[in-house]
């Protein structure tokens, strides 16, 4: 939806750099007179938020990369060298450490305002296709950074996953070892988890201007889901979005600053301020909290490797959402139905989430006595991942299919403007432009 | 039904928020009110000195202190910091401190392993050559490092020190065997001990410490009675110092930079009022 380009150079040099390479048009062009919609809520600033996110971790990481140390032996102790002796240092790693759980916060509401707004369908799907890979791949880097510490659960956590990857038939042992570096989780693993980890944010990066390319071909969704009529139904994206996702990023930094500087701790695990000991297994071994949903789902089924393959299918599943989504709405916001099962769906995470976080055969209402079905309690925690991972499965590879079938969506509005006005923007952009001047 | 499912999603929300607990295997912690609690505390410099004075008499005996060096003690926040001295290698106190310690070295000159007074720079030794050394002493349990024991541990310092003044006599059904001791706050399962009623687990577990702290088995340099209760207060504020030496620069640079932040989210927010003040939206 980027019309014709409007950028005119000025001065010289301007002339000089658009004649060779016209970088200062393609600024202008994409990240400045950009037409976005005008409706967009505050659930779209996340994405401004999360390349913010990106931005923050790789600064703070490059700083934290002068200073530590990726021996088996040293690792630990270098990570306390920065808490206590490098000018700093107990802020830079905060920022790093809290940082990652603000990325997966902001990146989970993200990814929720594409499933409810339909963000996803068509003409969208590379778009979303780009945005689970970037996802995908926040994943690999916020757990080999999680096992550079080098503490307890660092360590375990590493040995439960590579272990788990060993379940892939065929190729399973070869893949283990190459991750391991040896036979076993050491310090070669460290070593090379520490290379990639520097690696994998700086491929996130191009993955992030992919992703932007393929959001600025169609243009942004917005709330009412229907395409726009026309330039009257776009504000330039500076001033206007940029002063509200500058907005956004304020108060998002607000709660950052929270946990940085008073609960620096409140989002990690005890157990990974104790150095690793390969002898000394901690009970118990849990991922940080973004990753517990899958952590349930992988633990909820018995079998090693159909364990793995529920845990693979469940980001997998997301993949394919466009195709599977048959409904001809866009938004949920007219799709009554499909709104009570989305707000179901996010129960239903939030609650796989707070399973991954206890024991499989812990009880999860304390003192009531179930009965055994199969292998466990029916009060245990593993019978309420089942019944999640049921319902998470179902929402994502069923209902996007079967639900248009049944639903009745309300009437969609004929442009955007008519929730607010009423009757269709009228008026060109003009009665909009000139925010810099008074009145 | 949307309200409904709404407030669900709250508060599942709120569930997720529980910390990863293993089933109620110790007693709840003792409540104590710590002068570097909340977003305002600050270490009590005097109970951060009796406490190094229960580490340095009772303590470090069996426990290492490896991360904290001498001049940690004389910096900023720390037990001994002095504003009139420029750095901790001044103060005298520090100095002092260090020079009672032995650290071994090498002969600068023929090469021969020696003992030498620490200095500042130095870290804290053991009493323990090496960690075999350590379990030989101790029945085969391992003085754990104290560096970030606070830390380390669910609930910090108020889990030292209940741990530290909570020892009890064992419930008779719970043979307790030599060398070990029955404290209800450590966390641990005693199932397969316990010969009573299998529904009555006692909560707690063996731990081979035997308690450390007694009334004045310390003598406070400053006059403060040295009752159990009160070494075990100072003791977990110094150990809590030890874990995160950082904390009142760390709460002190929060304030200004909530201030900042409020004062910028309300720049910003007049900013998004005033441009898009024109826009029907």
């Amino acid at each position: 939806m980027s019309g014709h380009s409007t950028y005119e150079p000025k001065t010289a040099i301007e002339r000089w750099i658009d004649q060779r390479m016209p970088i200062v048009r393609f600024s202008k062009d994409h990240f400045m007179d950009f037409p976005t919609p005008k409706n967009l809520n505050y659930w779209w600033t996340f994405g401004a938020i999360l390349a913010f996110c990106l931005g923050v971790q790789i600064v703070s990481g490059i700083v934290l990369a002068m200073h530590y140390d990726p021996n088996g032996d040293f690792a630990f102790n270098s990570v306390e060298h920065i808490m206590r002796d490098v000018n700093h240092g107990w802020m830079i790693r905060n920022i790093h450490a809290v940082g990652a759980s603000m990325f997966f916060l902001a990146a989970y509401i993200h990814m929720f305002r594409g499933l409810y707004y339909g963000s996803y369908k068509a003409p969208r799907e590379l778009l979303w296709l780009l945005g689970c890979v970037i996802y995908f791949l926040m994943i690999v880097t916020a757990f080999m950074g999680y096992v550079l510490v080098w503490g307890q659960m660092s360590f375990w956590a590493a040995k439960v996953i590579t272990n788990l990857l060993g379940a892939i038939p065929v190729i399973g042992h070869f893949i283990t070892t190459l991750l391991w570096g040896g036979f076993s989780v050491d310090s070669p693993t460290l070593n090379r988890f520490y290379s990639l980890h520097y690696l994998v944010p700086f491929i996130i990066a191009g993955v992030v201007g992919l992703h932007i390319w393929a959001l600025h071909v169609p243009g942004n969704n917005n709330p009412v889901g229907i395409d726009l009529k026309g330039k009257s139904d776009t504000l330039p994206f500076h001033p206007y979005y940029t002063v509200k996702d500058g907005f956004a990023i304020s108060l998002f930094l607000i709660l950052f600053a929270l946990f940085v500087f008073y609960m620096p701790s409140a989002l990690g695990d005890v157990q990974n301020e104790i150095p690793a000991n390969p002898l000394v297994t901690p009970l118990p071994i849990v991922p940080e909290w973004y990753l517990l949903p899958y952590y349930a789902i992988l633990r909820s089924v018995p079998d090693k490797l159909m364990g793995f393959i529920a845990m693979a299918a469940s980001i997998g599943l997301i993949f394919t959402l466009p195709w599977f989504d048959t409904s001809k709405v866009r938004s949920m916001r007219y799709r009554p139905q499909a709104k009570l099962y989305f707000l179901i769906f996010v129960v239903v995470c939030l609650i796989l989430g707070w399973c991954g976080a206890h024991e499989p055969d812990e009880l999860v209402v304390p003192g009531l006595d179930g009965f055994n079905l199969g292998d466990a309690n029916i009060n245990s925690f593993v019978w309420l991942s089942r019944v999640g991972t049921l319902y998470y499965f179902i929402y994502l590879g069923v209902l996007p299919w079967l639900l248009p079938l049944f639903e009745t969506p309300l009437p969609v509005p004929d442009s955007i403007s008519t929730p607010v006005l009423g009757h269709p923007a009228a008026t060109p952009a003009g009665a909009a432009a000139s925010p810099e001047k008074k009145g | 039904m949307l309200r409904k499912v709404t407030v669900l999603a709250a508060l599942a929300g709120l569930l997720i928020a529980t910390p990863a607990l293993a089933a109620n295997t110790s007693l709840p912690l003792k409540p104590v009110h710590w002068s570097f609690q909340g977003p305002f505390g600050k270490y009590d410099q005097e109970q951060l000195q009796r406490g190094f004075k229960v580490y340095h008499d009772v303590c470090a005996s069996c426990h290492s202190l490896k991360l904290i060096a001498f001049r940690n003690l004389g910096d900023p926040g720390g037990p001994f910091w002095d504003r009139k001295y420029k750095t901790p290698n001044d103060n005298a106190y520090v100095k002092s401190i260090a020079a009672e310690y032995k650290i071994p070295d090498i002969d600068s000159e023929t090469g021969d392993p020696i003992q030498r007074p620490a200095t500042s720079a130095d870290y804290f030794p053991w009493a323990f050559p090496n960690e075999v050394a350590a379990r030989g002493s101790n029945g085969g349990a391992l003085p754990p490092d104290m560096s970030l024991l606070v830390k380390a541990r669910d609930g910090g310092p108020a889990y030292i020190y209940s741990l530290l003044t909570g020892y009890a006599p064992a419930p008779d059904a719970l043979p307790v065997p030599p060398g070990k001791f029955y404290n209800p706050y450590l966390p641990g399962d005693l199932t397969s001990q316990w010969k009573g009623d299998a529904k009555h687990v006692p909560v707690g577990g063996l731990i081979a410490m035997p308690p450390p702290l007694s009334d004045d088995r310390v003598t406070y340099d400053d006059g403060v009675k040295a009752t159990t209760d009160q070494e075990a207060q100072d003791v977990a504020a110094f150990l809590n110092w030890a874990a995160d030496p950082k904390m009142e620069e760390r709460k002190q640079t929060g304030l200004a930079v909530m201030i900042y932040l409020l004062l910028f989210a309300g720049v910003m927010y007049a900013s998004y009022k005033t441009i898009w003040r024109n826009v029907e939206h």
